[in-house]
This record gives structure tokens, C-alpha cells and sequence, in this order.
């Protein structure tokens, strides 16, 4: 089968209720009112020559190809601006349409190379395409002036520029204005020197603004941009539809293959998360997966000190089921446990929690959203009753007021950011939504191009409950509230309660703001604006119902009142009556690919798939009965805990699957100190990572390339992950972790990852209605999908809380343990960037690292002045905890007294100077607020070159001959 | 009369300022008299023009100071009942000449207001019945019922209007936008105020070629100086940057907002979705110019001039080769042969007159055989002809018709915005095969070449600029197809 693109109907969809059927080459067709007339031609099967029309961008008209005749009126409209009327008789193929076409074409022609044969979008060309269409066979023009023989620009390294094959359709420019908001391209001069830039004349696309995102190598109809591998391999043959494993947006694209070797992931237009659109890592970085570093063979040694020592699958397993089965012999259940992995399938988080508790005979069972978002877990469950988000992505789109608290989406969750930035712009006349940033930092929602904040919050570390209670001071006492909502759907009195507490005079904006640093009348401002739109106070009644969400991340949870904040913030959506209904809502934005998915598997310790308390003796019965075994009911231990009991001698093994904690966790020194106390450390990877340092065993894993199974974004929407290519290492994830089962003495028989589905639908009530076929069939599914829901659930809460009545829970601010003082003056907060991922594992395995090579530490001038450090210097980062050395970034993006870094390079040991603080109901780290000193250093501290110096001595591997 | 009393008046208008007009005061005002700067008569061959008492001297120069103040000086009688202005109907330019342009006193003495008074008094919708009556079209070239446009905006619902008057007046030899700008600013001002009044808008731009320095400079005083009369109307004068693209209405305002000028595709029509989004009534600087007299003297009247649909009166400049150029407002129906041989005098060398050019650099040569044409946009259009904004510029018959189609490729090249592709890459094309003719290579094909390619950017352009390079081009060749094919007529094809 040759390469099928995905259909484009040239220009986008339109959602209208009322409907126009219009008559094109003599059949009848109805579309949408608004839809242009090449859409409805397209729709039915007819498809009008184009070139500068795109179905992911609105109609340009510049290119004059797709012209058609109107009975009625004069002259060769086109099809693309042109919107359908009732009625309406279009001829899409005359003689004259037949001859202007040809016209059009001869002048593209004329002033373009003649390569066909040799370029990279041979079989791939729209160009090439519209000339075969429209039936051009020579170009009769003496042609003088071209555009052909331009210098090519390589400096991306993921794409090539071309000037020479461009027809200045300008989908490129409008890609980055209208799909990314990045505005990063633009067409220098005019007429014919029109000439597409990546920013000044100066720029090349590698200097400029350009996030990578590729949206416009997509967009190109020509070989003008175009992606490096295509250049490389040629036009792919077939395509597979997965689902991306960096963040939790969940792009969905289509893996386009030679083989089994991947070409391009072009995003799936019918991606209900992405809807076409990617960021730099989904769509480019998937190299790690052949990269040389990559671990193919099982590897195990007695001691940490010695070199690894390759030997076969059957002699990892056996000797790490032996030294299991020993420590439980020995210590008893409870001193095993394991990690499961964000970043793997669901049915592979089950099987490993199913490993732990059915397997080792304990709850200790934990996973990365301990570290990110486990407040939410808590705080969403306790308000609503689910521990998850209310909406989907789309549900932006109706926000009239947005508001963004510890969240940085433009680099965290970009796509997601993209459509966000949309809704902010406005269109045709309807404003754009109203936005509030509550953030230390000067991120990108605070200003850029075309995007500002109505009010930017710039608090101090560790303040969110205190800002989010004055916000709910001013909704209480001037009257904002939503009493008929919180009449129907909230419990009154635990209403009335919290609203004497936060209408108290110590939590107005006024008095708070000595706390804060937040100006009164900014606090006032925004939250009037979260309350009524901007439109000014008044009667509740009088006013227009305004649709106002709530979107946050790690900058809410990672706190030592993380908890408190989500419902703080649970809290303020009740009070407003924004739940129940597009526009609205609290949206956590979930970091992991699978992170959703990983708790909704029962990867906590205190709860099974669907959030079901251990200590529930119905839930464990069901269990019980189809594993055929005996389950514990005390829940078990978190991984902070874990490795307190390490150290303690009480808890000696460890089974993690696809988790760094040495790079990702608090405190290094203490995770370091409790990896070293274990006797038996199984780490199933990619990579020798920073925690295979003090491993014993290594199980190589496989990428998402190379397995089946579902993810579950952001959104609660489970989606499908396809194998495109056969695992390097041998095996599937969910396989390995079945063989260790299996030496284990479980005898698990799983042969497909569907199997898995079945067996979680069956014991999970929201996972009722969820297979392999159903997702197949539709696509993607979000949770819960059950009788009431057998569609699943987009929206959550309609009609009422899961839990039946929204709960208010007063929430104090208590100010962190983790104090400033003169020893440690300023307080530092963490983040992410656009281009490398978390702890980098796969990100700095790709080139992505052109963009990001290391760590640096933002200080605000007069921080910086105050030590006499300029950009580029080397400083030391000291914290109570330890020390690291860092290169210096001065800008004033930061707020006096705060400085920011980012965690992705294990040499920057961000983490060596985080504290133990943590949440106070689910042990999630205070990331976000640590306590620092600064001071020029002349290059890195002596931990980072002995931890080096043990990272080289730990990953020495003694290869086997090859036995086969 | 002695120097003290009396009282020069000599124009500030740019023609006039190229021509000496400010040396020529200052020596006026040596000798002792008063000088009142005015705007300008619009008869350039006259430039700089002294006036005093309503007789005129033209041509003067510093040296004539002594003999116009004595009285010995020759004269051109009154000015006007000079027969080029005494023929005119000047409804538009009823003050040209006449008025201290930025004096509100002389304004409002000479009528200044009273159109606005009136439209206040009868209100919006009342206003626009009688613009509709008018039977005005826009007068910049498109000739859209301006009533119809008006009525389109005051029917959309926005919370935010605009009005937005054109004067990019890019075309080569017109100059009546520039004149009403630098001449009569409160007349446009005040245009502008019943059209905001009319449709309910609150700001209007007023988007001036930066090519006019003089116009710009008038303008934005006029606007500060009247600006509590047309409250809470306000008036925001805007520069463009060297693009006549940007004469484009949709170009104009990507303009306005700052964005590269690039046509924008239509529908959605200005009118409903213009600037920032929002409804906006955009019209050319005569086009709102015309409306103060319409409000005062009520749209029949105004229809009572011209003929066919072509109602009211057009302010045509006359420029090129001609005896007598200037500025001739007549009612619609005066042909174009009176037009350059009486009124205008025919050629300034003296030679007879091969062809005119109508509407500017895009408008059809028109042979001296259709010299019967009356000014009236069906006749025109009829004759594969358009008015634009009236540009009347005359050529003798030393004039070579080839190298002036090569010249209108050329000056489509030069500004095409580059979005659509007719226009950015065939105005190029157009211009290395008009070289290929000139230099009589295979002139057959490549005329039909030019035929097709004209066909191409006549019905494929996304805007007038590439739209209606095909008129002069194609107006070339068939009315003077001997520049083109010439010695070369037994050219065999290929």
C-alpha cells in the first residue's frame, strides 16, 4: 500500500447547529453553516485543486487555484473563502476554471526547481499533486528572475529550510501564528522578493523564536521544510496510530514507517487531546530508542562496587527471584516493595502493583505522582470525590476567564498551552478569555506575543493558600458567590463555615499581602475577575453566567500545603459555581504520559485500581477472588518511607520499573543512603540511570514503540498505545514484568496487553466499559465509562459529585517549616523547559539537547549585583540539605529574593539541595520552596565530582561473548 | 490700493510650495502686505497664484511683488469667472482657494458644521436615507453605493465601531485627496463625524500615504483643533510606509493594525468584520468629503447632478501632458473629449494627443477615437474602461504604448504585496515577456502568452492591484497594437 496522508477538507471544521445544503457539479450536499465551499466539495469526495488551503488553518486565499463559478455571480470566486449559501450552484471543473488553473500552476512552475526525482517530497508534494491535477504540460515563460540555487539552512536539527522550492503559500507563518502562538515566522519584503523568516534576517530557524514544534514542516505542501529523516530514508510506506510517552497532554500521532523503521510522527488530526498538533519531544525526540546507551541485555551483580555483569533473561530472573525470595524468608513481606512507572502502560502499572501485593505479599506499592501530583489525588477526592480533572482539553474553548496557578503550560504541556493561547487571543470579533497567572515567575502566559495577563500574581514561594484564601475573602464578602449552586450541589453548613473563616479580616488581600507580597488591589482585581468575568460586581443574578476553569500543576502540589491548596482551589470553583459544565472546572495538568493512568491503577499504597481504600473489605474481596489470594489490608509504605525503613534495616528490596528516583526525589543524599541500604535493587529501564547506580539487577524495558497497551492523559482519557517495531531488548515491559512473576512461582499467562484490560475492566467499577476493541472502535475513552456512562465521561459532575455533595474544607495557611534566614536569604523554586523532559532520561538522548544543555540557575539583577555574579558564572547553590555548583542566568523574570532552575541534567544535582519538607497528607515533596545561599564558585562542588567519579565506576559493564 | 492694505492671498498647497509659494509670501509680507495662506484654486498651470480682491496673477514670482501690489502687474481677471473654474460644479472644492485651511472661523463662515448639525438634528437612521438618496458611490474607484456600506455597518452588532477614511491616494496624477487633506481637513473631518454618527461608531483613523507630509501635518492639527466639536467622536491620523498596496482597503487595515500590508480575502466584507474585527465603514477621502454638502443640502440634491446611476459630482484631476491641469469638479456626464481638449487645453507640448490613461496606473488607455465617453462608471466599464478615482493623465504621440504596458507589469511588480500568485510572480513574468517583444522575439507567442496571462491575473488576482493590471496592458494592445508588433509584423510564428 502506497503513503496515504490523512484527507484535508481544506479548511477546518465549523461546529454550527444550523445547517445549508447548496448544489456543487450537480449534486446535492449539506454542511454547516459557515463551512466554505471547498470543505463541502471535499466532504463529498470532491477535491478542488489547492495549495495554500489547509484544513488545520483558516482560509488564506492567496494561492488562486482553487477557483470555481457560482451561478448568480460574476467573475471566479474562490472556493476557500467563499462560505456556502442556501441554495447555492457551483461548477468546480469548467473550460475557463481548466484554463485559469493552468495559468496559475505555469506561473508556480516557472519559478521552481525541476527536481522532482531526487527531492525529499517526491511521492510526498502537493505541488507536484496540483500540477498532475490540473493538467500542466509546459511552461511557456522566458524565465529571467527565480528564486532557485538559495543557500539551505540545517540549523534545526530536526528539519531543513529550503528557500528555493517555496511557493510562498504563507501555511508555514500561519501554522506558528494559528495552531503553535508561537508567531516565530513571518515573510520578509514583498511581492516577488517575499521570502519566509524565521525572525530578523539575521536568524536562522535555529536562533530564532521557533519552538520546534514542526508544525510547519507539517503544514509545507512542498520539500521547502522538510524533516531530516525523510531526507534521510525516503517517504514512508504505512502508518500506525499511537499515543506519545513524554507529558500528559497524550498526543496521538501517526507513527509513519518503512518496516520497522520509524520515518516521522505526524500528529493524528483526530487526536481528541491534540487535534493535530505536537511539541518538539512527541514529535522529533524519539531517537533515545536506538540510542547507543540503551541497555538490550539483562545485567546483574552481588555488589553495587563491582561492574555490571551481562548474562541471559533466565539468569536475571532467577537470581533476582532468588535474592527476593531470601529477604522474605528472612525480613518478612513488608521489607519488599516496588515502584511503578509513570511513564509505562496501564496494564503494565497493574501488573506490577499486582507483582507487589499478590506477588511480594505487601501494599508497598508507590509511584511518581508521590513527587508530583498526589495532592491532587488527595485534595480532589476529598472536595469532589474523584481524584482526577473535571474536563477535557476542548472544554477551553468555552472558558470565558481562565486562571492559571502553579502551572507553566507553554513549556510543560505546550500543545495543550497552544490551544489555551487560542481561546486567549480571541476571533472575529469575540474576545478573547480573561487570564490570571498566579506564579513567582515571569512565565510566558505573563507576556508574549499576542498573549498578556489580565493580572499576574507574582507570590512568594510557598504562599498559594494564602493568596487562594484572599481571593475567597473577596468573593465572600462582596457578595460573588453563587449561593443558588452552592445551595443545590455543596453542603450548606461546611459552606457557612468556610465562609466565616476566610471572611475574617486576617485573610483579606490587605492583610495578607505582608505575607504574599501580592498587592491588595491585584488580589481584589483578579478575583472579581474570576468571580464575574471582569463585567464589575452586582447582583449574582443580574449578572451573565461566565465560564471560569482553573488549570495547575506541580507549583500547587510540590509544597508542604500542597494538599490544602487543591482544595483551596476545589474550593473556589464551588464557591463560583464553575463545575458541571464545558468552560469551567479544575483541571490538574498531569505531568507523566501515564501518570493519570498509574494512579488509577492502584499504584498507591493505601489504595487499589479506582481508588479503593485497601482497608475496604469489598473491593479487597473482589481481588481476593480473582488473583486467588490473600491481599494485606494495612497500606503500605510510600517511597519517602521506603527508604527511611531502608535506612532503618527494616525494608531491603526494591522492584522499579521506568522511575529515577536519585535524580527525581528529595534529598539526594538521603535516597542515595537508602538505595545503598538495600540488599536487592531490580531497576527496569532504558538507560543506566542515576538509581541503577546502586542497583543489582537491570531489566532492560522497552519504548513505546515497542508494545501495546493504553495510556491514560491528563484528561482521563485512555488512549492506545501500538507496536510499531519488534522490542530491541527481547521484550515488552509487561512481559518482563511477567517473567519475574513467573520466577517468582505466580504463573501469569497474559499473552496480549488486552488481556490485562480485561482483567482491570473487571475489577475496576470506572474502567467498566473499557477494552481493546472499544478504544479501537472509538478511539479514546475517558473515565469513568460504565452504565451511566457508557460513552465515558468528558465532563465530570454534571448533575451532582461523585461524592454527592461538594465539600468545603477550611484551609489555614501555615507557613512552610523551610525558612529563610541570613545564612540562606533567598528561595528557590523549579521548573521545566520545552525541550528536555523531566530528568532528561530520553531528552538528553536526542538532539533536543541543542536547545538546553544544562541546568542554569535565573537570578534577578539585584540578587545578582548584590554578589557581583553576571550571566554565565559559575555559582554554588547551598540549602541545608547540600550543596551543588550551577551556571548563573541573570533576568529579571524572577521576582528579588526568588531564583529558578530547572532538574533535567543529573551533574546539576538540583535535588542534592531539596529539602524533606513535604505535603502534609501524601508526602509530596516541597520541591518548590527551599531555602538557599549563592555565591561565586569556581566550577562544580566536590560531591558532583565524586558522585561522577561513582556514576563511571557503577556503570562499568562486562559484556558476554555472544552466545547465541 | 496701497502695500498696507492689502491683503495677498497665496495658497500652502503642496503644488504650490514646489512652486515657490512659500519664498514668494515671505516676499509679499517684506513689502508690507498681509498674507493670508489659503488653500489652492487647483489651476496648477497658474501656480503660484496671488490673489487679491478675487483678481488673480499668475505664475508670480518675488520679482512681480511690487508691480501685483501696484496694481500694474498683468492679471487673469477674476479668478472665478475664469471659464476652468466658472464651467466647474464645486460641491466638494466650494472652498478651494477661498479659505484659510486650518482657520475654524473661516470654516464655519463658509458653512463648515452645518452638515454635521443637521445630522445630529434628524439622526442616524435619517442620515442614512440621505446619503442613500444621494445616490453617492465611492469614489475611489469601486463605486459601491456608500449608503448601502454605511447602512451595512449601522445593522451589524458590535460593541465597537470605526470609521476609517482611505488617503493612501496612491495613483499617479491624482491629487484630490490631498488637496481636500491639506486644503479643507475640517470638510473630512466632518465627513467622517456623520458617517460615525450614522453607524454608531466611536473612533475613527484617518490613514494618510507617508509620501504627504504637508496633508499629514494639517490633518493632525485640524484634528486636535476640532476635536470638542466632533466629541465624543474622536479622530486618530495614522501614516502609512511606501506601500500603494496599501491603498487596498483590506491591506490597509492589516495595515492600521500593525500587521504587514497583505490584502485579506473577502468575504467577510470590512463592513462587517473590518478593522480589529469589528465593523467598519472605510471610505475614500472624497467619498466622506462629499457628505457634509450631501447633510446640508439634503441627497436629492446632490442626485440632481450627473447622470445614469453615476449621481453627484466627481472632483477629476487632470495631470500628464496637459495645457491645463488642475482640479475640475463636474457633475457625472461630461465626456472625455471635453475633458482634455477644451477644458484641459489639450497637450502642454503642443502635440497631438495619442492617449489617455483614466484611473491611474491600472486604468485602460482610451484612443482618441472614444473620446465620446461621458464620465460615468457604466460607460467606462462598457468600454472595458474605469474611472478609479479619476486621474486624467494625458499622453502626446511620442508616447511608445509598449513600453507603457512593460511599465504597468513593472509597476505591479514593484508593488505587489506578494500574497496571491498572479500578481507576485505574473507581474514579473509579465514584464521579462514584454522585454522579449520589445526586443522582438517571437512576438507572436508571446503576445498570446501576455493575452493568457492576463486572463490569469484578471479573473485569478485576490485584489485590484493585480486584478486590473490586465486593463492598461491589455487596453495597449488593442488600441495600439502597432507599438507592439510594429517592424516586426511579418515575425514568422514559431
Amino acid at each position: 500500500m502506497t503513503y496515504q496522508p490523512q484527507a484535508d477538507f481544506g479548511t477546518p471544521a465549523i461546529k454550527s447547529t444550523e445547517q445549508v445544503t447548496l448544489t456543487i457539479d450537480g449534486r446535492d450536499i449539506t454542511v454547516p453553516a459557515g463551512s466554505s465551499v471547498m470543505r463541502a466539495a471535499a466532504e463529498m469526495g470532491t477535491s478542488i485543486p489547492k495549495l495554500c488551503a489547509t484544513d488545520s488553518l483558516e482560509s488564506f486565499g492567496s494561492c488562486r487555484l482553487c477557483l470555481v463559478e457560482i451561478d448568480g455571480r460574476r467573475g471566479t470566486p474562490a472556493s476557500c473563502t467563499t462560505p456556502v449559501e442556501p441554495g447555492m450552484v457551483v461548477h468546480t471543473q469548467t473550460p475557463q476554471l481548466q484554463k485559469l488553473r493552468k495559468g496559475v500552476m505555469e506561473l508556480y512552475i516557472s519559478d521552481h526547481p525541476l527536481d522532482c526525482l531526487t527531492c525529499a517530497a517526491n511521492g510526498d508534494c502537493e505541488l507536484q499533486d496540483q500540477a498532475g491535477a490540473v493538467g500542466l504540460r509546459d511552461v511557456r515563460y522566458p524565465v529571467a528572475a527565480s528564486h532557485l540555487g538559495q543557500a539551505k539552512d540545517h540549523s534545526n536539527p530536526y528539519f531543513d529550510f529550503d528557500p528555493s522550492k517555496c511557493i510562498v503559500c504563507s501555511r508555514c507563518v500561519r501554522a506558528c501564528d494559528e495552531v503553535q502562538g508561537t508567531l516565530a515566522l513571518t515573510v520578509e519584503s514583498r511581492g516577488f522578493g517575499s521570502k519566509i523568516s524565521a525572525g530578523l534576517a539575521s536568524d536562522n530557524f535555529m536562533g530564532s523564536e521557533c519552538v520546534s514544534c514542526g508544525a510547519c514542516v507539517q503544514a509545507c505542501p512542498t520539500a521547502t521544510l522538510v524533516e531530516k529523516k525523510v531526507v534521510e530514508i525516503g517517504t514512508p510506506d504505512r502508518s500506525v496510530v499511537t499515543t506519545c510517552a513524554y507529558c500528559g497532554v497524550g498526543c496521538t500521532f501517526r507513527a509513519e514507517m518503512r518496516g520497522e523503521q520509524l520515518v516521522r510522527m505526524v500528529p493524528w488530526k483526530d487526536g481528541k487531546a491534540n487535534r493535530g498538533h505536537s511539541c518538539v519531544k512527541g514529535r522529533f525526540a524519539w531517537g533515545y530508542a536506538q540510542h547507543a546507551e540503551r541497555i538490550l541485555s539483562p545485567m546483574i551483580r552481588d555488589q553495587i562496587d563491582q561492574p555490571w555483569r551481562e548474562v541471559s533473561w533466565d539468569k536475571a530472573l532467577s537470581f533476582a527471584a532468588d535474592r527476593l525470595n531470601a529477604i522474605k524468608a528472612q525480613h518478612g513481606p513488608s521489607a519488599l516493595g516496588g515502584i511503578t512507572s509513570s511513564r509505562c502502560t496501564n496494564e503494565e502499572t497493574f501488573l506490577v502493583q499486582k507483582l507487589v501485593r499478590a506477588g511480594f505479599g505487601s501494599n508497598n506499592v508507590d509511584t511518581c505522582a508521590r513527587v508530583c501530583h498526589s495532592p491532587t489525588g488527595y485534595g480532589l477526592k476529598t472536595t469532589f470525590g474523584t481524584s482526577a480533572g473535571t474536563q477535557d482539553f476542548d472544554s477551553v474553548e468555552d472558558s470565558d476567564v481562565i486562571l492559571v496557578i502553579g502551572a507553566n503550560p507553554t513549556d510543560a504541556h505546550p500543545v495543550f498551552a497552544s490551544r489555551m493561547k487560542k481561546r486567549l487571543r480571541g476571533k472575529d470579533g469575540r474576545p478573547g478569555a480573561k487570564l490570571i497567572v498566579v506564579d513567582p515567575r515571569r512565565t510566558d502566559l505573563v507576556k508574549s506575543p499576542h498573549i498578556e495577563a489580565d493580572h499576574h500574581l507574582a507570590l512568594r514561594p510557598g504562599t498559594n493558600v494564602a493568596v487562594l484564601t484572599a481571593l475567597a475573602h473577596v468573593i465572600v464578602t462582596e457578595g460573588l458567590a453563587d449561593e443558588a449552586f452552592i445551595r443545590e450541589r455543596c453542603d450548606w453548613d461546611e459552606y457557612t463555615h468556610w465562609a466565616e473563616f476566610v471572611s475574617l479580616p486576617t485573610n483579606s488581600p490587605e492583610t495578607l499581602a505582608a505575607v504574599t507580597q501580592v498587592p491588595a488591589e491585584i488580589v481584589r482585581a483578579a478575583a472579581r475577575t474570576y468571580a464575574t468575568g471582569g463585567t464589575g460586581r452586582g447582583d449574582v443574578s443580574q449578572r451573565p453566567k461566565i465560564n471560569a476553569a482553573i488549570y495547575y500543576g506541580l507549583g500547587v502540589t510540590e509544597h508542604s500545603q500542597g494538599s490544602s491548596t487543591v482544595m483551596a482551589i476545589a474550593n473556589l470553583a464551588m464557591a463560583t459555581g464553575n463545575i458541571g459544565r464545558r468552560g469551567v472546572g479544575v483541571n490538574p495538568l498531569r505531568g507523566q504520559n501515564n501518570v493519570q493512568g498509574a494512579c488509577d491503577m492502584g499504584s498507591f499504597p493505601h489504595e487499589l485500581s479506582g481508588y479503593r481504600h485497601i482497608s475496604d473489605g469489598s473491593a479487597r474481596a473482589l481481588f481476593e477472588a480473582d488473583w486467588g489470594v490473600s491481599l494485606d489490608p494495612e497500606p503500605g509504605l510510600r517511597i519517602p518511607n521506603m527508604l527511611d525503613a531502608a535506612v532503618d534495616g527494616s525494608f531491603r528490596a526494591i522492584y522499579i520499573q521506568g522511575e529515577d528516583i536519585l535524580q527525581s526525589d528529595p534529598n539526594t543524599h538521603h535516597v542515595a543512603a537508602g538505595l545503598a541500604a538495600m540488599d536487592c535493587v531490580i531497576v527496569h529501564d532504558l538507560f543506566l540511570n542515576e538509581t541503577a547506580n546502586y542497583a543489582h539487577v537491570f531489566l532492560p524495558g522497552s519504548t513505546f514503540l515497542e508494545k501495546d497497551g493504553t495510556f491514560t492523559n491528563a484528561e482521563r482519557r485512555i488512549q492506545l498505545v501500538r507496536k510499531v517495531m519488534t522490542p530491541l531488548n527481547g521484550m515488552e515491559d509487561w512481559e518482563v514484568t511477567q517473567a519475574l512473576a513467573n520466577a517468582l512461582g505466580l504463573g501469569w499467562s497474559y499473552n496480549h496487553p488486552s488481556e490485562i484490560m480485561d482483567e482491570i475492566s473487571r475489577l475496576t467499577p470506572s474502567f467498566a466499559g473499557v477494552s481493546f476493541a472499544r478504544l479501537d472502535q472509538e478511539g479514546s475513552l475517558q473515565w469513568p465509562v460504565n452504565d451511566a456512562n457508557p460513552d465515558g465521561s468528558p465532563i465530570m459532575h454534571v448533575d451532582g459529585f461523585v461524592r454527592g455533595k461538594g465539600k468545603f474544607v477550611v484551609t489555614d495557611y501555615v507557613p512552610t517549616d523551610e525558612k529563610t534566614g541570613p545564612r540562606f536569604p533567598l528561595l528557590l523554586t523549579t521548573g521545566r523547559i520545552l525541550s528536555q523532559y523531566n530528568v532528561g532520561a530520553q531528552t538528553r538522548r536526542t538532539d533536543n539537547s541543542r536547545w538546553h544543555e544544562e541546568d542554569v540557575l535565573e537570578i534577578h539583577p539585584v540578587d545578582a549585583e548584590d554578589r557581583g555574579l553576571k550571566t554565565g558564572d559559575w555559582v554554588k547553590l547551598a540549602s541545608r540539605a547540600g550543596e551543588t555548583t550551577l551556571r548563573t542566568l541573570v533576568t529579571d523574570r524572577v521576582a528579588p529574593g526568588v531564583v529558578y532552575t530547572t532538574f533535567h541534567h543529573p551533574d546539576t544535582q538540583a535535588n542534592v539541595v531539596t529539602t524533606d519538607y513535604s505535603d502534609w497528607a501524601t508526602n509530596c515533596p516541597e520541591y518548590k520552596v527551599t531555602a538557599v545561599q549563592i555565591s561565586a564558585s569556581n566550577g562544580p562542588s566536590d560531591w558532583q565530582r565524586d558522585y561522577e567519579a561513582l556514576s563511571e565506576r557503577s556503570r562499568r559493564v562486562v559484556h558476554t561473548e555472544a552466545a547465541e | 490700493m496701497t502695500a498696507q492694505s492689502a491683503t495677498v492671498r497665496i495658497s500652502d498647497d503642496a503644488v504650490a510650495l514646489a512652486l515657490g509659494a512659500d519664498r514668494l509670501a515671505a516676499a509679499f509680507e517684506q513689502a508690507g502686505a498681509t498674507v493670508e495662506r489659503v488653500s489652492s484654486w487647483g489651476m496648477h498651470w497658474f501656480e503660484p497664484l496671488v490673489e487679491i480682491d478675487g483678481i488673480g496673477y499668475g505664475n508670480a514670482t518675488s520679482a512681480d511683488v511690487a508691480a501685483i501690489l501696484a496694481g500694474t502687474a498683468p492679471d487673469i481677471g477674476r479668478i472665478s469667472d475664469h471659464p476652468f473654474i466658472a464651467r466647474q460644479q464645486r460641491l466638494t472644492f466650494a472652498r478651494a482657494g477661498k479659505t484659510r485651511p486650518l482657520s475654524l472661523e473661516d470654516y464655519q463662515a463658509s458653512g463648515g458644521w452645518a452638515g454635521l448639525s443637521q445630522a445630529r438634528a434628524i439622526g442616524p437612521e435619517a442620515t442614512l436615507e440621505q446619503v442613500i438618496a444621494s445616490g453617492l458611490r465611492g469614489r475611489g474607484g469601486a463605486g459601491f453605493p456608500t449608503g448601502i456600506k454605511w447602512k451595512t455597518v449601522a445593522n451589524a452588532p458590535a460593541d465597537r465601531k470605526y470609521i476609517v477614511c482611505n488617503a493612501d491616494e496612491g495613483d499617479s496624477g491624482t491629487f484630490a485627496d490631498r488637496m481636500v487633506m491639506e486644503g479643507d481637513p475640517y470638510m473630512l473631518i466632518e465627513g467622517m463625524a456623520i458617517a460615525a454618527h450614522a453607524v454608531g461608531a466611536s473612533k475613527g483613523y484617518v490613514y494618510i500615504r507617508s509620501e504627504y507630509p504637508h496633508a499629514i501635518a494639517k490633518m493632525r492639527a485640524a484634528a486636535q483643533a476640532c476635536a470638542h466639536i466632533i466629541a465624543p467622536f474622536e479622530v486618530e491620523i495614522t501614516v502609512g510606509a511606501g506601500a500603494y498596496v496599501c491603498g487596498e482597503e483590506t491591506s490597509l487595515l492589516n495595515s492600521l493594525e500593525g500587521r504587514r500590508g497583505e490584502v485579506r480575502a473577502k468575504p467577510p466584507l470590512p463592513a462587517l468584520k473590518g478593522l480589529f474585527g469589528q465593523p467598519t465603514v472605510i471610505n475614500n477621502v472624497l467619498s466622506l468629503a462629499a457628505v457634509p454638502w450631501i447633510l446640508q443640502h439634503g441627497g436629492e440634491a446632490y442626485a440632481a447632478y450627473g447622470m445614469g446611476r453615476s449621481r453627484g459630482t466627481m472632483p477629476i484631476q487632470l495631470a500628464g501632458n496637459i495645457k491645463h491641469g488642475g482640479l475640475y469638479e463636474t457633475a457625472f456626464g461630461v465626456t472625455l473629449g471635453e475633458l482634455v481638449n477644451d477644458i484641459g487645453g489639450g497637450t502642454a507640448s503642443g502635440r497631438p494627443v495619442r492617449a489617455v490613461q483614466v484611473g491611474g496606473p491600472l486604468g485602460a488607455y482610451i484612443p482618441v477615437d472614444q473620446f465620446h465617453l461621458p464620465f460615468d462608471y457604466e460607460a467606462f466599464a462598457a468600454a472595458d474602461a474605469l474611472i478609479g478615482h479619476a486621474g486624467v493623465t494625458v499622453f502626446d504621440d511620442s508616447v511608445d504604448m509598449a513600453r507603457m504596458a512593460r511599465f504597468a507589469l513593472e509597476f505591479c511588480a514593484a508593488e505587489s504585496c506578494g500574497k496571491c500568485t498572479p500578481c507576485r510572480l505574473g507581474s514579473v513574468r509579465g514584464v521579462e515577456v514584454m522585454d522579449e517583444i520589445i526586443a522582438g522575439h517571437d512576438v507572436t507567442g508571446n503576445l498570446a502568452l501576455i493575452e493568457d496571462l492576463s486572463e490569469t491575473m484578471k479573473y485569478g488576482s485576490l485584489c485590484a492591484l493585480g486584478g486590473f493590471t490586465p486593463y492598461p496592458v491589455m487596453s495597449a494592445l488593442t488600441h495600439f497594437r502597432e507599438d507592439f508588433v510594429g517592424e516586426h509584423a511579418m515575425e514568422p510564428a514559431e
